[in-house]
């Protein structure tokens, strides 16, 4: 066969061979040409990601022969693809034609061997060859190159389409809903790869979900295809359940039901009979696939990934939320990220689903840990935190317990935590008058320590009411005028050339007890007032970050001239007291 | 009563518009003629213009127009004929009497002379005055009495006034009424009349002139006569003049007050030279009152001023606090008895004038430098005010710089012929590049001493601003030097030196400049950990990173690697310690500092302890930290979490109780165990000495056995530090909980035999520390809010709206004003008018009526005449009929 080299030649030859195909069924053969350019390609596919199902396609290994004289490097990916968009042409056409064979398909063999007419051997052979091409582009759906991914997906879901308009199996009765299945489990499990991380295709199929069959389709595909995996390998490889989770998120129900259904196989009619009319069966079979898919041990960071998305995109969406109860409860036992995660779940549960947790702010007290203020979820878990301790009707000493945990936290707590977490105290303390007392008790004793117990797991025995947030405190003189001689940071000025008569300026130190951020200082001295009535909204606070605070600090106008340090500089160290120039040598 | 009265009153006389004047003119009027206006409200400082009036006058007035006017018309109503006045100008109301005289008189003259004397040479006429010829007045055989006019100087006759201001006319009536016989001569009387005048004034004029003269002349010979007493009266001197002192307006006790304290700030003498002791003192006290105004900042009273203040409300505040922003009144002061206005200085007075010192010193220096042309004043001057406020431990820091000063001395008279004297100011940072380049530290630091004083401000007007640039580009500079792979840190160490210098020249541009390098650090971290979730330490510079696309070193052992990039320095630690020089640290907000803090914190917070540089770096950041609150004690949490990392890092991973591990620290991982030394030997020959800063540059450690010790000394750097935290905040009510951490990780320190007996020591003196200090700590007093004030009622004043106009006129555009303003006008004429009519109508009616009554009158006594005569002839003949019939 004549070929002229590259892909330019590459398609005048494919376009020939297309058009005998499609012109005479004499030239039936030519069909296998065009097959070989992708048997190439499926193969290099597979040689790249060697996987179980190559085994599967033994019996089309037949076919490969007559086409190994095509072109030795037909491996080229744009050759691959001109042969895609030929059979894609080629089988589109002869769909449209009905020249395949419709019904239950012998085997090809028998058929050929048998004494059928030659119209049925021919469109029994022709529907064989379809077969094969189908399997030929779901094996090119793991190719290296992603152009020809995107279009072996886009190839196949063409076929998808023009075969659920013409269907290959006959109807059982009248009006009966004909969906091809088959291949488009395969396209799905296609999709699913144990190997490839094929997050760029499912992007790309994203958008055939927005049709109403196709996603309902697709989820009854993907619990099967999960089941049938996780019931295959003992572990199950981290970028399946990647790809998995990636399908599974891209489906989004709609909230309502809608009545101008999109189906994206063409059906002349519609019937009220048929599943995947109904928001409800697709309700189920959401929630199917959901369950069946966290129902396995997922990788942890795909725990958090599910749970960030819980209350926003499947709660909502499930037929009965309440199932998803073990699995929050779960989650929100775990501790950590995971636990604060899990949340806003489980918070939706009781809030709209009547979920009884006896021990709920118990576990939330559990929460409050010093990490609580470096994790990345601080702004969600204080936007709940904010939510669960709304309500006026809590015990005091559950809020109690919790205003003294978080000041406790927030000797540990970067400034930027402590610019929300403050007001939010403060808003504790205004939503519930019975724990002023943690600020301001003038009958209260003096005590030795604190009588609160900070390892104490259960709020309702950390005595935190019989405290005080003496971590917010501010400024309280010293008991001792003079600082304890000792103190090596405490600076003394000799001032003048009076050596013998040292003029001690510091000893008015006050000792107070500050932050050193000025807007942190403020914010915690408030408690020194009583506080005003109006609760100060925190919403604004939960996303501050320190880069914020930092500009915020720059862009301030200072109205007078700056203020200079009055102590000349000696060196890089500074004066021999301080701390750099006792413990750094520049050399 | 009363009011029927009152009533009369007014139907007496209603409108008097000149009642005052007349009211004026006689002082005393008939009471019962009076009617007095009453008024309804007395308003101070209004003049009431119709408070009395005058009915039976002003309408006598009015019936006399009318009778002049509207009578005559009346009269003259059926009359074809009329009389004119044809004299000159007699209806001409635009020329004054005199005028019309002389014009009369003029016009006369002229007939005369045209119809009798065309021929009449010889003959003069004769002038009059007042009737009398003006050549007797000539021979002065009537003087006016001249005594009278003696008497009262300076004031004119009134025969004089009145010729002059009041009109011939009245005098004419005069004369008329005096000489009523003279009436033929009219016109010659006029001509006599002025004539006098003239002569009259004339004479006044003499008089004047002699009076003058004589009187001049005895003052002359008053002087003279003085002069010669004076002699006699030498020593009595003053008190004549006093006496004539005595005659001036006495100045009051004030301003003679005003006047003596002028002139003593005046007479005050120049200030002697002062001792040593005495600059000594006058050092002291400006360095305590910086001190205390950083004491003030530290304390942020200048922010919490108004809130702690009891802020004065006034019964009006509406409480809507509004503020009138500032206060820009001017005190009023007087100096030298002058009014002047004093400047804002007094309210934040040591403020300025602390800043103002700043100001002056170095450029008083600088002056004396510029002077100086091989500028060695400055060093002395340098270590002068380092002595100056040293104190004596840090004098043996500071002999060898003056010895090296010295030697610098030295080798400058080589490097002398090399370099110039006089630098331009770099335009570029490049520029100073090149200049500083390749030279060694003394003729660096002297270059850039030599441009600083070379563009001193007091020089040229554009010097300020190469100066300010100059700032940064040797901020640049000294960040390149930190950057380079042999980090230069001893240049770096001096040229500190100059930039605190070139701070106190220009601290707005040194700070903005500083604030810029940090906003691009920052930025900086931002990016890369959004991008990647964590940020390497900085270095000791850090702009530069951004050329190394590199990981952050991950060798947590020995092998530091040598070309990895990650070991180069990053990050602004030098410029953050640069800050901490230039400016003060302990205040509670500072435009610099704070930032700096901020970023210090994000450094503490966000980057990962990846390798032993890392924990060097962290190290500094904590000192440079500590180094900062020194003063102000504040708390800072991020610190102690990092050195509880630290401590944590250090021992065998095994986790104990009582703390908690905060982000960059894992409990657990690869780098868990960074500062762990298992090498017995090498534990035992650790010497315990001060940290590198080159380890922060990225020094690599040549063996095995350095790297322990470093990893040795960073603990004990760590130690040291928990301590020094330990001294800071034991005075914190919640002292216990911030140090329950370290405590534990302490105890299992202690626990952990393996350290050097130093470091147990270290550890073991902490500890007891941190115990004293916890039972020295004051008890637990349960809180207290600060008692608030009861907050005042809200009072409201009325609004007061400034009413200019009353009635309806008010509240409309300016032409509707004046449409209102003329309607108005014109409905008042009219109804003046129709007024006027109206009496005119009654005037007239009266007229008439009196006119008939009169008719009827005369009628009814002519008929009655007639009856008479007629009763008379009937009589007559009825006695002559009587006599014929007697007869």
């Amino acid at each position: 066969m004549e070929r002229g080299p590259g892909p330019d030649g590459a398609r005048r030859a494919l376009g020939c061979l297309l058009e005998a195909v499609l012109a005479s069924r004499g030239e039936a053969n030519a069909v296998f040409d065009i097959l070989a350019v992708l048997q190439v390609g499926a193969r290099a596919a597979e040689g790249v990601g060697e996987g179980p199902r190559g085994s599967r396609e033994g019996g089309s290994r037949a076919e490969q022969s007559p086409q190994a004289r095509l072109s030795p490097q037909s491996e080229d990916s744009e050759e691959i693809r001109e042969a895609v968009r030929a059979c894609g042409r080629l089988f589109a056409a002869l769909l449209e034609r009905g020249e395949l064979f419709v019904g239950r398909l012998p085997s090809e063999d028998s058929v050929l061997a048998g004494s059928q007419g030659a119209t049925r051997k021919y469109k029994v052979w022709m529907r064989h060859r379809y077969h094969s091409c189908c399997n030929r582009l779901r094996e090119l759906l793991a190719h290296s190159s992603f152009e020809v991914k995107e279009l072996a997906l886009s190839t196949l879901m063409r076929f998808v389409q023009l075969e659920g308009v013409h269907p290959l199996e006959k109807p059982k009765w009248d009006g009966c809903y004909l969906f091809p299945h088959q291949l488009f489990k395969a396209v799905v499990e296609g999709l699913l790869s144990l190997e490839d991380d094929c997050s760029l295709l499912l992007s790309q199929f994203r958008e055939y979900l927005e049709h109403d069959d196709i996603r309902y389709h697709t989820m009854q595909a993907a619990t099967d295809i999960v089941v049938r995996v996780a019931n295959r390998y003992l572990e199950v490889p981290f970028t399946f359940w990647n790809n998995a989770f990636t399908l599974l998120s891209a489906v989004s129900l709609p909230r309502q039901e809608c009545n101008t259904s999109s189906f994206y196989v063409k059906h002349a009619k519609l019937s009220q009979t048929w599943k995947v009319v109904h928001l409800k069966e697709h309700r189920k079979a959401f929630q199917l696939m959901w369950l069946g898919f966290l129902k396995h041990e997922l990788p942890l960071g795909l725990y958090k990934k599910v749970l960030v998305i819980m209350h926003d995109s499947i709660l909502p969406h499930l037929a009965q939320p309440s199932l998803m109860i073990d699995f929050l409860t779960r989650a929100y036992d775990m501790g950590g990220a995971i636990s604060l995660l899990a949340l806003n779940g489980l918070f939706i549960l009781i809030h709209q689903h009547n979920l009884e947790y006896p021990d709920f702010y118990r576990k939330l007290y559990g929460l409050l840990d010093p990490s609580i203020f470096h994790v990345k979820y601080r702004a969600r878990f204080f936007h709940l935190a904010d939510l669960f301790l709304s309500s006026s009707h809590l015990p005091a000493y559950l809020v109690a317990a919790f205003a003294k945990r978080l000041s406790r936290l927030a000797l540990t707590a970067p400034p930027e935590a402590l610019l929300m977490v403050l007001p939010f105290i403060c808003n504790l303390l205004r939503r519930h008058p019975a724990c002023r007392v943690l600020v301001h008790h003038p009958l209260g004793h003096e005590l030795d320590s604190d009588p609160f117990d900070p390892e104490e797991g259960n709020p309702a025995e950390s005595r935190a009411l019989e405290s005080s947030l003496w971590e917010l405190q501010v400024s309280m003189l010293c008991a001792s005028p003079t600082p304890p001689p000792s103190l090596p940071g405490s600076r003394c000025f000799c001032l003048g050339p009076l050596p013998r008569k040292r003029v001690v300026m510091c000893v008015l130190l006050q000792a107070l007890q500050q932050h050193y951020h000025p807007e942190v200082s403020q914010a915690a001295s408030v408690i020194n007032q009583a506080l005003s009535v109006s609760e100060i909204s925190i919403a604004p606070l939960l996303e501050l970050t320190a880069f914020e605070i930092f500009e915020r600090n720059l862009k301030k106008k200072c109205q007078e001239s700056v203020p200079l340090q009055f102590i000349p500089a000696q060196g890089l160290l500074g004066l021999q007291d301080d701390l750099c120039a006792q413990h750094f040598t520049l050399s | 009563m009363g009011k029927a009265r009152l009533a009369a009153f007014r139907r007496k006389g209603s409108g008097a518009p000149a009642g005052a004047q007349s009211g004026r003119a006689r002082p005393n009027p008939n009471p019962f003629e009076v009617k007095v206006n009453r008024q309804k409200f007395p308003v101070l400082g209004r003049k009431a213009r119709h408070a009395v009036g005058q009915p039976g006058v002003s309408r006598a007035r009015a019936v006399q127009k009318r009778t002049q006017t509207l009578l005559k018309e009346y009269k003259e109503r059926d009359k074809s004929n009329v009389f004119t006045d044809k004299r000159f100008g007699e209806y001409s109301s635009s020329m004054s009497p005199e005028e019309k005289m002389m014009k009369r008189f003029a016009l006369e003259q002229q007939r005369q002379h045209e119809k009798k004397s065309i021929y009449n040479l010889n003959e003069d006429e004769e002038l009059t005055h007042y009737g009398q010829s003006l050549a007797d007045i000539e021979k002065h055989n009537d003087i006016v009495d001249s005594d009278s006019d003696a008497e009262e100087r300076g004031t004119l006759s009134a025969e004089l006034t009145a010729a002059h201001f009041g009109g011939g006319g009245g005098l004419l009536h005069k004369k008329t009424l005096q000489q009523q016989g003279e009436d033929e001569e009219k016109p010659r009387s006029r001509k006599e009349l002025i004539e006098e005048l003239i002569a009259k004034s004339k004479q006044e004029k003499r008089e004047r002139q002699a009076q003058r003269e004589g009187a001049l002349e005895l003052t002359e010979k008053l002087d003279q006569d003085w002069k010669e007493i004076q002699t006699l009266l030498a020593h009595k001197t003053p008190k004549p003049e006093n006496r004539d002192q005595k005659e001036k307006p006495k100045p009051d006790a004030y301003d003679m007050m005003v006047r003596e304290l002028g002139f003593e700030m005046k007479a005050q003498p120049s200030n002697r030279m002062k001792t040593e002791e005495e600059l000594a003192k006058e050092e002291q006290e400006r360095l305590q009152k910086l001190e205390a105004a950083r004491l003030r900042r530290m304390r942020g009273e200048d922010m919490h001023g108004d809130s702690r203040k009891p802020k004065h409300l006034s019964a009006d505040d509406l409480n809507d606090d509004f503020v009138l922003d500032k206060d820009d009144r001017r005190l009023l002061s007087y100096t030298d008895g002058k009014m002047s206005v004093e400047e804002e200085q007094s309210r934040e007075a040591s403020d300025g004038e602390s800043e103002e010192d700043h100001h002056e010193d170095p450029s008083d220096e600088n002056l004396e430098e510029s002077s100086d042309p091989d500028g060695h004043s400055d060093l002395d001057s340098d270590t002068e005010t380092e002595e100056d406020c040293g104190r004596p431990d840090t004098e043996p820091r500071l002999a060898p710089q003056k010895r090296l000063a010295n030697n610098g001395h030295k080798a400058r008279e080589a490097a002398r012929n090399e370099l110039p004297y006089t630098f331009a100011a770099p335009e570029s940072y490049e520029e100073l590049k090149s200049l500083l380049s390749g030279k060694t530290m003394e003729e660096q630091l002297l270059v850039v001493e030599r441009i600083k004083t070379c563009n001193h401000p007091s020089l040229a007007a554009g010097n300020k601003a190469k100066l300010e640039k100059l700032f940064g580009f040797l901020l640049e500079y000294v960040g390149d030097l930190a950057t380079s792979d042999t980090p230069d840190l001893g240049v770096i160490d001096k040229l500190v030196v100059q930039l605190y210098n070139l701070c106190q020249m220009f601290p707005d541009s040194a700070s903005n400049s500083i604030k810029f390098v940090l906003r691009d650090a920052m930025h900086e971290m931002e990016g890369s950990v959004e991008a990647r979730g964590r940020v390497a330490f900085p270095g000791l510079d850090v702009r530069h990173r951004q050329r190394e696309t590199q990981a952050p070193c991950r060798e947590p052992d020995v092998g530091l690697d040598p070309g990895s990039p990650g070991s180069r320095p990053g990050l602004q630690l030098i410029y953050l310690k640069i800050a901490g020089m230039l400016f003060p640290t302990s205040d509670f907000w500072h435009p610099v500092t704070t930032p700096a803090l901020v970023c210090m914190s994000q450094l503490l917070t966000k980057c990962p302890v990846l390798s032993l540089h890392d924990v060097v770096k962290g190290l500094f950041v904590c000192c440079m930290f500590l180094d900062y609150v020194s003063l102000s004690r504040r708390f800072i949490p991020e610190l102690v979490n990092f050195l509880l990392g630290i401590l944590y890092i250090a021992t065998p991973n095994k986790h104990g109780q009582g703390y908690t591990l905060v982000h960059p620290f894992r409990a657990s991982g690869k780098n868990s165990e960074l500062l762990l030394v298992s090498d017995e030997e090498d534990t035992a020959t650790w010497q315990r000495t001060g940290l590198s800063l080159r380890w922060a540059s990225g020094l690599k450690a040549q063996t095995k056995t350095e790297a322990n010790h470093t990893r040795l000394s960073c603990l004990a750097v760590c130690v040291a530090l928990v301590k020094h935290c330990v001294l800071l905040y034991s005075s914190l009510p919640a002292f216990h909980d911030i140090m329950r951490p370290l405590r534990a990780l302490l105890t299992e320190h202690l626990a952990n035999r393996t350290h050097p007996p130093e470091l147990q020591e270290l550890c073991q003196s902490t500890l007891s520390t941190l115990t004293d200090m916890g039972k020295q700590s004051q008890r637990c007093r349960p809180l207290v809010c600060e008692k608030s004030k009861p907050v005042p009622l809200r009072l409201f004043t009325p609004r007061l709206v400034k009413v200019l106009e009353f009635g309806r006129k008010q509240g409309s555009s300016k032409e509707e004003q004046e449409r209102k303003r003329l309607i108005h006008k014109h409905k008042r004429e009219f109804k003046g008018a129709v007024r006027e009519i109206r009496r005119d109508n009654q005037f007239l009616a009266r007229m008439q009526l009196s006119e008939t009554l009169e008719r009827d009158a005369e009628r009814k006594r002519k008929v009655k005449q007639l009856f008479n005569s007629l009763a008379t002839q009937e009589g007559e003949w009825k006695a002559l009929k009587r006599k014929k019939f007697k007869k």
